[in-house]
């Protein structure tokens, strides 16, 4: 699996109880094979995930985050993907101008039928996080002493 | 217009129409006006009107104190009666439990303010009383958020580097947070994120990423909300630039959700509410 240099990349996703945790046991039913570099955190819905989950996910070592959540009008809990997704639209923006890489953060709608996209998607994440190499900008301040 | 605002106070103390006056004195012309709560009629000599009355007041209304003392009236330029009205939005006072005064506004500052030159209400709209007349708002020639635009154009690599560098220099004395009208969490006995300790919820550390994890946290708990008064700018001992992170968010609210904070009292906070047509070319 791993590439010349060793480099096997850390994925933390924070998924929805209600679909995409779901999906990703459909995938594993279905025998679908996806790489072994995601984390799931299961979390009972995208309204759910702070933003400081994110963070936290980089600082415990990801090289990529992922958050995925039930697709527009299938939410568990009515509203709590549309309450998310402005969210983290507006998240996104500030983590761009705190010059975070917005290649290493991704959003998917993935339902409990979806264990095929879920697959494509992990397997497209992980190889693109591995093209990108270690997220070491912001372990640097992590472990940087004042 | 000075005149005007001690005998409109003093009158609405008299009459027993507000119970506090929370306005702006002055010790020394050579000193800054400072915030001062005037509670008996005599006393509202010393309030003071000038350029320099930079303290956004409205971060007064939602403290316990204040509260505790009856109905206020609070003083406020076009940015701060904004700021009233995001925190009608979230409930923190009803429009009849408060008595505003709007202040005429022409600007702040010598030379002006950053967030003069982008004002968008010189005149108070909802006020109970107006004194005195602005000059129509004029939209700025380079654009409302020039001075994040020319920061975007930096590489990720540079940006986050500036930061380091800014983030470096914070004291975690929390004036960003103590200034700020939206930042009311501590003020009526709750605490702040920040301040939660079981679990802790934000890194208080004094290291960068600790200053990180508290300047993302305030940032983002500021997102739609913020109505770019500059105070937490203004009132930073380091002199880290809150302006451009607010900057940030207030551009994205309005790009993405023609959302501006603090503009019509009638609007749903952007964060709070949905709507089923949100953009979301973000997500795969």
């Amino acid at each position: 699996m791993s590439d010349a240099t060793g480099f096997e990349p850390k994925i933390v996703a924070f998924v929805c109880n209600w679909c995409t945790y779901l999906g990703a046991d459909l995938a594993g039913t279905n025998r679908l094979e996806y790489p072994p570099n995601v984390r799931i955190v299961r979390l009972p819905c995208t309204g759910r995930i702070d933003f400081n989950l994110i963070i936290k996910g980089f600082e415990m070592g990801a090289d990529a985050v992922i958050v995925s959540g039930c697709h527009p009008g299938d939410c568990h809990y009515t509203a709590g993907n549309y309450h998310a997704r402005r969210r983290w639209t507006l998240f996104r923006e500030l983590l761009e101008t705190l010059g975070f890489e917005m290649d290493r953060i991704h959003f998917a709608w993935i339902s409990a039928a979806e264990g095929k996209k879920f697959q494509q998607f992990i397997t497209e994440i992980t190889e693109k996080t591995r093209a990108l190499g270690p997220y070491t900008a912001y372990r640097e301040i992590c472990e940087a002493a004042r | 217009m000075i005149d005007q605002l001690r005998q409109t106070c003093r009158k609405l103390l008299e009459e027993g129409a507000v119970n506090v006056v929370i306005g702006y004195g002055q010790d020394k012309p050579s000193m800054m006006p400072h915030p001062v709560f005037i509670t008996k009629p005599e006393e509202t000599e010393r309030l003071v009107w000038n350029d320099l009355c930079f303290a956004n007041l409205a971060a007064y209304v939602t403290r316990k104190e204040i509260k505790a003392l009856g109905k206020p009236a609070v003083i406020v330029k076009g940015c701060d009666e904004r700021a009233l009205v995001v925190l009608e939005q979230e409930s923190q006072f009803t429009r009849d439990g408060i008595y505003v005064i709007g202040m005429a506004c022409d600007g702040v500052g010598n030379p002006r303010a950053a967030k003069c030159a982008s004002c968008a209400v010189r005149t108070p709209r909802y006020a109970d009383v107006t004194i005195g007349e602005a000059k129509p708002a004029t939209p700025a020639a380079d654009g409302e958020f020039a001075q994040l635009d020319e920061f975007m154009k930096k590489t990720p690599v540079e940006r986050l580097a500036y930061w380091k560098s800014e983030f470096s220099r914070c004291v975690k004395c929390y004036a960003c947070r103590e200034v700020c009208p939206m930042c009311y969490c501590t003020r009526q006995g709750g605490r702040c994120l920040v301040d939660k300790n079981r679990p802790t919820a934000i890194d208080t550390s004094a290291t960068l990423k600790g200053n990180l994890a508290w300047h993302i946290a305030r940032a983002f708990h500021q997102a739609g909300r913020c109505v770019g008064c500059d105070e937490c700018t203004r009132a930073c001992p380091a002199g880290i630039n809150l302006r451009l992170l607010n900057q940030s968010l207030a551009k994205a609210a309005g790009r993405a959700f023609a959302y501006k904070a603090g503009m019509d009292p009638e609007t749903p906070p952007v964060i709070g509410s949905y709507s089923l047509e949100d953009k979301e070319n973000f997500i795969q």
